[in-house]
């Protein structure tokens, strides 16, 4: 098992290398550039600011500086926007917060989806199956830049109850309404896959041993279906933990939170390469880390897999 | 006193294609350590009696008579007084090894729990007796078998744990239902081999479901034949097979395969099995029947007494007589 780990921990070495190499050549390709102003910007200013930044030399230095400037001294270089600010200064101040409320988001996501799932399968065709149902279409038709305004409508302008917007450090006030627009798709994502999954696990041979047995229903449940049932999450787990970090730019945005969704999309629209370079590659490291996380946990559930 | 009686039990699923009828009026009796053979074809509600009595029925299913056990009524009992009872009193192995045990919980652990639940073993003593019980169902190095998975048996293996941990509790009624089926020639025989020293060293009332009649012959006591829910023919099993009184009991026997005479094609019973949604007023056997006639299709034979302690539900057969 560690030398699974060790082993995939290896080849990502090569994976991020070439989410470098193509997301630099995609940005390269693409026109504009960061010092493009409505005024325009005199040449000699223009060449200047160039020189200081590399972009004068040829393709290939350029990607090369980039790519040991980030192996040996994990230097992201300077954004191009923010004067003075370095990528790491920048990531390292609004990766925090994303992690903040994207941490609780999941963790919300997963155990309210997971119990309301769960719950929906083991009453299955009742009142309450249906009451599940219902909240988790109606979550998951609901974008999170829809939900976002009405919560903030509701419990800051009506109710008065939680600030509209702003982080101050983490404080759990200016948490809970992130939380909630960032999860709740996801949870009726949960929701319906667990309650789907259970659903077929229940009606398997082993769960009718398990039930000839004489276990109460709890235990049936609990010891001999839950595990099963929730292979089919784990695996989408990966993809949905880094699906709420990018996802987090409408967060940003409506919250004020200072995360860094707003400085990823920003650096896309003002081609701050620096910036856009660093994200990406965070979040490609992210989106490795947690599928070799999800394989992990498959095997620790699923006996059947041994690597 | 008779340890299981059945009395008129009736068993049907509402299905989007109509009312399913599995069973339709089975009364059986069973006494302690007695070993009853229940044959039929695919569809002939063999299992859903079985799951009847443990109260397995899928919830679309609804049973209605009476199922005494011990002197108890367990039809219908609610989940948690059945719970008692299951595996504790009647155990039950499955018709497929492969599927019947959770691929995801070591084998130990399913069998003790067994124990810690309704002996109030400990997990060291619950163990130990399954590694016994384990041994005795002749798995070698039973101890290190505990700590595996299901996955890392062969089926008759697997079909031998079903075994061990339905014997567990020492139940009074073990219901094997086709415990063979989903294995090779040699693995039925072993298992077979076992369920005979089950009964015998246990002491256990064994109800054993197949459509295979060369299991049967070697095996129980006692044959009941069944087809479209209800009993056609019940009787020692060497009565049974020597001299068949119930035309589809002379069916399926005369469809066995033979080595001894020479045959070009298998003997078949002609048609198919009955469309449980719609069986007729009458003998459920009377559309494919050899000696059909008037009475049969329009009202069920009631279940008479012969011979010795035999019982059958055939007009024609009760006509011969006559």
């Amino acid at each position: 098992m560690i030398v699974y780990i060790i082993k995939r921990l290896l080849v990502a070495i090569p994976v991020l290398l070439i989410l470098i190499v193509s997301t630099f050549i995609l940005m390269y390709a693409a026109p504009g550039s960061p010092f493009a102003t409505e005024r325009g910007i005199p040449p000699a200013v223009l060449a200047n600011l160039q020189a200081q930044y590399g972009l004068d030399q040829p393709f290939h230095i350029q990607i090369w500086r980039y790519v040991v400037g980030v192996v040996t001294e994990f230097d992201f270089g300077p954004s191009f926007i923010y004067r003075d600010q370095d990528v790491n200064a920048l990531i390292g101040q609004g990766f925090p917060v994303t992690l903040t409320y994207g941490f609780w988001s999941f963790l919300v996501a997963v155990l309210v989806g997971g119990s309301l799932g769960i719950l929906a399968a083991v009453r299955h065709n009742t009142w309450l199956d249906y009451l599940a149902v219902g909240i988790s279409i109606g979550a998951q038709v609901l974008p999170n830049f829809v939900l976002a305004p009405i919560l903030v409508l509701t419990f800051t302008l009506w109710l008065g109850w939680l600030p509209g917007g702003g982080w101050q450090g983490g404080q759990w006030q200016f948490v809970i309404l992130p939380v909630i627009a960032l999860s709740t798709s996801f949870m009726a994502s949960i929701a319906r896959i667990s309650r789907a999954s259970m659903l077929e696990v229940l009606t398997s041979n082993y769960i009718r041993t398990a039930r000839a047995k004489g276990l109460p229903m709890r235990r049936v449940i609990f010891r001999h279906a839950l595990k099963p049932a929730l292979l089919p999450v784990i695996s989408y787990l990966g993809p949905a933990f880094v699906g709420m970090i990018t996802g987090s730019v409408v967060i940003d945005i409506y919250f004020s939170t200072g995360g860094i969704g707003q400085f990823f999309v920003a650096s896309a629209l003002n081609r701050d390469y620096g910036v856009m370079m660093g994200i990406t590659i965070l979040l490609g490291a992210l989106t490795i880390f947690f599928n070799l996380l999800v394989d992990v946990l498959y095997a620790w559930i699923d006996p059947k897999i041994r690597y | 006193m008779a340890l299981l009686d059945v009395t008129d039990l009736t068993v049907s699923f509402d299905t989007p294609d109509g009312t399913v009828k599995a069973v339709n009026g089975m009364t059986l009796s069973l006494d302690p350590g007695e070993s009853l053979a229940i044959v039929g074809e695919s569809g002939s509600g063999k299992t859903q009696l079985a799951f009847s009595i443990l109260g397995l029925l899928a919830k679309n299913g609804t049973a209605g008579g009476s199922i005494r056990f011990d002197g108890q009524e367990i039809l219908n009992l609610p989940e948690a007084k059945l719970n008692h009872i299951r595996a504790n009193e009647i155990a039950m192995i499955f018709q497929d090894p492969m599927t019947s045990l959770n691929p995801y919980l070591r084998v130990g652990d399913q069998m003790a729990e067994v124990l810690m639940l309704h002996k109030g073993a400990s997990k060291r003593d619950a163990f130990a007796e399954s590694a016994r019980m384990l041994d005795a169902v002749r798995i070698p190095d039973a101890r290190a078998r505990l700590r595996m998975y299901p996955h890392e048996f062969s089926g008759g293996m697997r079909q031998r744990i079903m075994a061990a941990m339905a014997l567990l509790c020492r139940p009074k009624l073990l219901i094997a239902d086709e415990p063979t089926t989903a294995l090779d020639v040699t693995v039925q025989n072993q298992i077979m081999e076992l369920m005979a020293d089950i009964q015998r060293d246990f002491g256990t009332a064994l109800i054993l479901i197949t459509h295979d009649l060369a299991i049967v012959a070697g095996s129980c006591v006692k044959t009941l034949v069944m087809y479209g829910g209800r009993v056609m023919e019940v009787g020692a099993t060497d009565d049974v097979f020597a001299d068949p009184s119930h035309p589809y009991t002379r069916g399926l026997l005369n469809a066995v395969p033979r080595l001894d005479v020479p045959q070009d094609k298998l003997e078949t019973i002609p048609g198919d099995p009955p469309d449980l949604t719609a069986l007729p007023a009458g003998c459920p056997f009377s559309p494919r029947c050899p000696a059909s006639h008037a009475p049969c299709a329009a009202t069920m034979p009631v279940q008479e007494a012969f011979g010795a302690g035999r019982l059958r539900a055939c007009h024609a057969a009760r006509e011969a007589v006559a």
